[in-house]
């Protein structure tokens, strides 16, 4: 199962969230603070999986932009590791050459192709 | 690029903006976010937000502001939202937004709202109608949004507004309408599977549907509709493998492969669909073993997602029924896995193997190095999966190292979540396996110290309850005790200001409770020491209360100290800090009243609680004759309130003669009463009524309680014979054996030499040990069982050896097996080819067998609990053929109930087990026949049944010392359902000795479905309308109504619902009918039908608030299959 999904750059400002479990508003900044955290934490040749408290976080790096997925213990993690990159290939389809900018500047149409992917 | 991506594509429908309406747009947003991204401080940031949302609030409350504005400002709210600002104002525009715009703004209406909105928020009820308005529309892109929108929130209770048009979707001619239609019902069926039982059929149909995305979706209703019920959808397994092959073979057009590997995700989702249906269970197993090999196989292109496809493909080898030449081969898989130089390929794998050693420890002996490597990784994850594989293989002479590895990793751990949750873990390990006391109180001292105050408290608790309740000898008991006692002094001694309070909680009642114990050390000093405790700053005022109650019970005799410190805290600013003073000063000064209060030694188990609070019933009744009103629990209150609320709530009130006002509310019966009302002493106010209902309810239930507690049959205990459990004799294997044991392939001498030393400590006793101590699963500490002393033991050779682990891999090792390592060193190579081998000749050879004859028990049901009951001793010599001969033979007393098919349940060479269900009027009894099918005695057979849902606590194992050539034993089990499931499944092992000394075993299993367990329950239409109105949990719903007998549609309906279920058919009157059943000798459950056009409107109350559901399911069921 999906937790939510999250852009964050690398200074930590979130381009994109998407919550498939909810998660009061006030406590939504915090998580993602620590999610970021914990995946800027972690070196190259580490692995892509960590865990967050019940959740386990597969993350991704492209450029300056992370995309992280919160799943549940029980899920593939290597399968939504790419999953997302399957979702980012589509958004570089659809805005050709995808960027940062075009994600957070067209956050309505990121969401719907996100839409279209994961319901 | 992926063909994945064009297909995606090509879904979205081409409405974005144009370039240039986009670019004008979000103008003001692309303003936003670089201003934001420019600020270099939070408070620069908050600062501009406040500005923005001013604006925004501005804009959306004028009137002139247009579709297209509010649209943009509605990408700026969601733009707000997402950094946390609460732009709750725009919840209603955008609902507005949906309703009123063109589908631009319809678009971003929608998006907002599922954006904005979680379920149960009241505002989505305004966008019901929107939702069904846009259903209607012909336009596809709005009819697609809509069921978007559904899809993500949506409320409720509005379900069954929408459930049509969402239906009628399901053969839209387009496929992305059906597509998401399919994925609406998912998410229905998530929240509200009850509204969505009647399009199953329909379901089979999206399954069936000729573009794959249709059926993909479907896969996540099946998968969750199998995950609760596996039995029901056996039928659909050749279907699942005939999808998986066309998928592997390529057999989807290219739009859905993902970098050349055909759909994998579809693929992972089939996968695990699979795995449920093939677990436990052979039959279905053999018709997957072909499609899991092809995909173990096809997945061996090199590219990360044929590694997440394996990585299932495993895990579903490993979950099914065991086939030796698959499970070789996954094995291989992990091998790869965890060898791979790639770090999440590693880390895939130890998950693998953490998943596989529940069932095959001996797996992770091949890859020890490569733990052991893994443990030592710099990565936090990888070492902390590791850790996480080690619990899972931790038994009784590995303990210590695992125990201390967890530890280690631990101190140098800083995430709270990991420590709490891996603290846990070695306290449950220490528990579970501690090799003497030192080690297992100075492992639950460091636990404390450093699990800290995050610990759960159940941890502290767990370790106090079992200190205090002790086992068998006492002499051990008072030895662990004495050390607690001893190494809590020491650590006291030294600076305990850094302790954490859970700790200090736990030693302050450890020397309260037993420094008496110790006789070498001064009571004086110990007070010394916890009245320092009390001085110290760092610790909490609850913790305070632990140590003065600790001194209060070791107080006696030294009332100069004790007074002078409860003179000082007596002005304590905590009241219950001072009032402990007050009563520890008046317990030092009396020592006769210390002494009642607290009895040094006292046993733990005489605490007695008079929970129905009889002692107040004299003030009851004075406050009742004072013209108090009498007390109604909580769930009467509200039943009364809602009912007062609703005017036509009473559907068969004209055919009672009770009228409304004679049952008011004191004339109501609590359902809680009706259990408590044979004999114990109840509450005193509704008395008069008990009688009455008390006859209805328990109809046919034995009294076994009585004033003075319960009733003894005496029989019962008298006969049980003492079960002496041969069946998994454990071989105490040394370590000296087992260190020899762990390491089947010799390993290259470059290996580091401390690595192998610390590979033999971490995988002693792997495999050597029966692998029930393995598995992760089984909470409770291993059953101990006595190991039968045996004259011919030491005679055994390795050769018979061989036939003792002749058991399903899954099932206990027998621990023979230690023979096979026992002795030689050179022989190691052999052992490890060896016992595959019979692993394997085992799990294909089962089914084959005959039957033979019987031994009967007779079951007698003790109290509320289930219990088995003593084995009998006749024995017939008539070799039955058939299985319906073998009812014939069942003991006169039981042959007349009624009793189900008899149903083979496992079978092996020398075995064979069937199981037949009789249904009593207290219980359902289990008889299980046990068929000698070979022609030589065996000896020793005991089995051993449990059943998590049912009450499984007392189930004990019938033992039949000696069984002969074609000859059965019967035995037989009273199994008693307390919350109700929908169906059940129960497994069990038996254990038997063919030759002397060597124990096998063949596990069984089967289900046990809710209907078993009803009976009916007999009562006149009166009392059904006094229960009615005493019964809290209710549940509605239309049924099928079965019209084509040509009779009563309601009748026919009845009929067959009663044929299937064993209800009571009260009363119909007219269109209505009312019924009634009861859960074994527990709760009832009432059900009132009215046919309501061509539907059953079927009411259904009961006081258990699961029981209406389960009753409702099977109804739907047998009307289906009728």
């Amino acid at each position: 199962m999906i937790k939510f999904l999250l852009m964050v750059n690398k200074q930590g400002q979130t381009r994109l969230s998407k919550y498939y479990e909810q998660v009061e508003l006030g406590k939504r900044a915090a998580l993602e603070a620590d999610v970021v955290r914990g995946c800027l934490a972690r070196r190259k040749e580490e692995c892509s999986f960590v865990e967050y408290k019940d959740y386990k976080l597969v993350y991704r790096q492209y450029a300056a932009l992370f995309i992280v997925v919160g799943i549940s213990e029980n899920e593939n993690e290597l399968s939504i590791y790419e999953l997302v990159h399957n979702f980012v290939e589509v958004l570089d389809k659809y805005f050709s050459r995808v960027s940062e900018l075009d994600v957070s500047f067209t956050s309505k149409n990121t969401y719907y192709v996100l839409l279209t992917k994961l319901v | 690029m992926s063909d994945v991506v064009e297909k995606t594509l090509s879904a979205l429908p081409g409405l974005f903006d144009s370039q240039t309406g986009a670019a004008k747009i979000t103008n003001r947003l692309k303003q936003l976010i670089k201003s934001i991204t420019e600020l270099t401080s939070k408070h620069e940031e908050e600062n501009l937000m406040k500005q923005e949302l001013c604006a925004m609030k501005e804009q959306v409350s004028s009137p002139n502001t247009s579709m297209r504005q509010m649209r943009e400002v509605m990408v700026r709210a969601m733009y707000c939202e997402m950094l946390g600002y609460d732009a709750s104002f725009t919840y209603i525009h955008a609902i507005k937004l949906a309703q009123q715009g063109g589908v631009l703004e319809k678009r971003v209406g929608y998006l907002a709202v599922s954006l904005f909105l979680s379920e149960g928020h009241e505002l989505l009820l305004l966008l019901v109608n929107t939702v069904l308005k846009d259903l209607q529309s012909t336009n596809l892109i709005e009819a697609c949004m809509a069921l978007t929108v559904v899809a993500q929130v949506f409320p409720k209770d509005m379900i069954p507004a929408v459930l049509p048009l969402v239906e009628d979707k399901l053969s839209h001619p387009k496929e992305i309408i059906r597509r998401k239609a399919v994925l609406a019902l998912y998410k229905f069926y998530l929240f509200a599977p009850n509204q969505v039982q009647h399009i199953h059929a329909k379901f089979r149909k999206a399954l069936c549907d000729k573009d794959p995305g249709v059926m993909t979706a479907s896969l996540h209703i099946y998968l969750q509709l199998i995950r609760e019920s596996p039995d029901a959808y056996k039928d659909l397994t050749s279907s699942f493998v005939a999808i998986l092959k066309q998928v592997v073979g390529g057999k989807l057009p290219m739009d859905f492969h993902y970098h050349n590997v055909p759909a994998p995700w579809l693929q992972i989702q089939l996968l695990r669909i699979l795995s449920l249906l093939g677990r436990e269970d052979q039959s279905t197993s053999e018709l997957m073993y072909e499609v899991l090999d092809e995909s173990l196989r096809r997945a061996e292109m090199n590219h990360n997602i044929t590694y997440a496809i394996l990585y299932e493909c495993v895990k579903a080898v490993y979950t099914i029924h065991p086939k030796a030449d698959l499970l070789e081969k996954a094995a291989r898989c992990i091998g790869n896995f965890v060898l791979s130089p790639k770090i999440n390929l590693k880390y895939l794998g130890l998950k693998a193997l953490t998943y596989v050693v529940q069932h095959d420890a001996k797996l992770a002996l091949q890859h020890q190095m490569t733990i052991i490597e893994c443990l030592d990784h710099s990565d936090f994850t990888i070492k902390r999966e590791t850790l996480e594989l080690l619990f899972r293989i931790t038994n009784a002479q590995n303990v210590t190292v695992i125990v201390e590895k967890m530890l280690d990793f631990l101190r140098g751990c800083s995430d709270e979540h990991t420590i709490i949750h891996l603290v846990g873990k070695v306290a449950e390990l220490a528990e579970k396996f501690a090799p003497d006391n030192s080690w297992f109180i100075q492992t639950m001292s460091d636990v404390f110290s450093i699990g800290g105050d995050l610990l759960q408290q159940d941890v502290p608790n767990n370790f106090l309850r079992l200190l205090a309740e002790g086992s068998e000898s006492k002499e051990e008991d008072d030895e662990l005790r004495l050390y607690a006692v001893d190494s809590y002094l020491t650590v006291l001694k030294e600076d305990a200001s850094q302790l954490p309070q859970h700790f200090l909680q736990v030693m302050s009642w450890v020397l309260g409770e037993y420094s008496h114990l110790q006789e070498c050390v001064d009571q004086r000093e110990v007070i010394r020491l916890l009245t320092k405790l009390l001085d110290q700053r760092s610790v909490s005022s609850e913790t305070r209360v632990w140590i003065l109650s600790a001194l209060t019970k070791i107080s006696e005799g030294q009332t100069d100290l004790i007074l002078d410190l409860a003179e000082s805290l007596s002005s304590s600013q905590d009241t219950v800090l001072r009032q402990q003073a007050l009563e520890l000063r008046h317990l030092s000064q009396d020592s006769q009243l210390h002494g009642w209060v607290l009895p040094r030694g006292a046993p733990w188990d005489s605490m007695e609680v008079d929970s129905s609070l009889s002692f107040l019933d004299g003030f009851v009744s004075e406050a009742l004759a004072a013209g108090a009103a009498p007390y109604k629990p909580p769930h009467q209150r509200q039943e009364e309130l809602s009912e007062e609320r609703a005017l036509n709530l009473e559907p068969y009130s004209f055919s009672l003669p009770v009228s409304f006002s004679s049952c008011s509310m004191t004339d109501r019966q609590s359902p809680t009463l009706l259990s408590v009302s044979s004999g114990l002493s109840g509450n005193s106010t509704e008395l008069s009524q008990k009688e009455s209902s008390s006859t209805l309810i328990l109809e046919g239930v034995k009294r076994v309680w009585g004033k003075d507690g319960y009733l003894p049959q005496k029989e019962t205990a008298a006969t049980a014979p003492p079960v002496d459990e041969p069946s998994v004799a454990v071989h105490p294997s040394g370590q000296q054996e087992a260190a020899e044991r762990k390491e089947p392939q010799p390993e290259p001498s470059t290996q580091n030499l401390d690595k192998q030393q610390l590979a033999s400590s971490l995988f002693v006793g792997l495999g050597a040990q029966s692998s029930i101590s393995l598995l992760g699963k089984s909470e409770a500490p291993p059953p101990r069982f006595r190991k039968k002393p045996r004259p011919h033991e030491s005679s055994s050779s390795s050769g018979t050896s061989e036939r003792s682990s002749d058991s399903s891999s899954r099932s206990s090792h027998s621990t023979t097996d230690s023979f096979l390592y026992g002795s030689l060193l050179e022989e190691e190579p052999a052992t490890s080819i060896s016992t595959p081998k019979s692993t394997t000749a085992n799990g294909l050879g089962q089914s084959k067998h005959t039957e033979g004859d019987r031994r009967a028990n007779t079951s007698q049901i003790l109290g509320s609990d289930m219990v088995i009951v003593r084995p009998n001793t006749i024995q017939d010599k008539h070799p039955p053929s058939a299985s319906s001969d073998l009812i014939a033979l069942l003991p006169p007393e039981l042959k007349d109930l009624p009793h189900s098919d008899v149903v083979s349940l496992t079978s092996d060479p020398s075995l064979s087990l069937a199981s037949c269900r009789m249904f009593r009027d207290e219980a359902l009894l289990l008889v299980i026949f046990i068929c000698n099918s070979t022609e030589t005695v065996i000896k020793d057979v005991a089995v051993q049944l449990t059943c998590e849902e049912l009450e499984t606590a007392s189930l004990r194992g019938n033992v039949v010392d000696c069984l002969e050539g074609k000859s059965t034993s019967v035995c037989h089990y009273a199994l008693l359902m307390d919350e109700p499931h929908t169906s059940v499944s129960f497994s069990g092992t038996v254990s038997y000795q063919t030759q002397p000394g060597h124990t096998n075993t063949l596990p069984f299993s089967g289900t046990l479905s809710t209907a078993d367990f009803i009976r009916p329950l007999v009562v006149t239409t009166e009392e059904y309308g006094k229960l009615w109105l005493s019964l809290s949990h209710d549940v509605k719903q239309n049924l099928k109504l079965l019209t084509d007998a040509g009779g009563d549609p309601l009748r026919t309906t009845l009929d067959a619902l009663k044929d299937a279920l064993q209800l009571h058919v009260v009363d119909i009157i007219g269109s209505e009918g009312i019924v009634a059943c009861r859960l074994l000798s527990g709760a009832p459950c009432l059900l009132h039908c009215r046919v309501n056009g061509a539907a059953l409107a079927m009411w259904l109350r009961s006081p258990h608030p699961a029981l209406p559901d389960c009753i409702l399911y099977h109804c739907q069921r047998a009307l289906a299959e009728h």
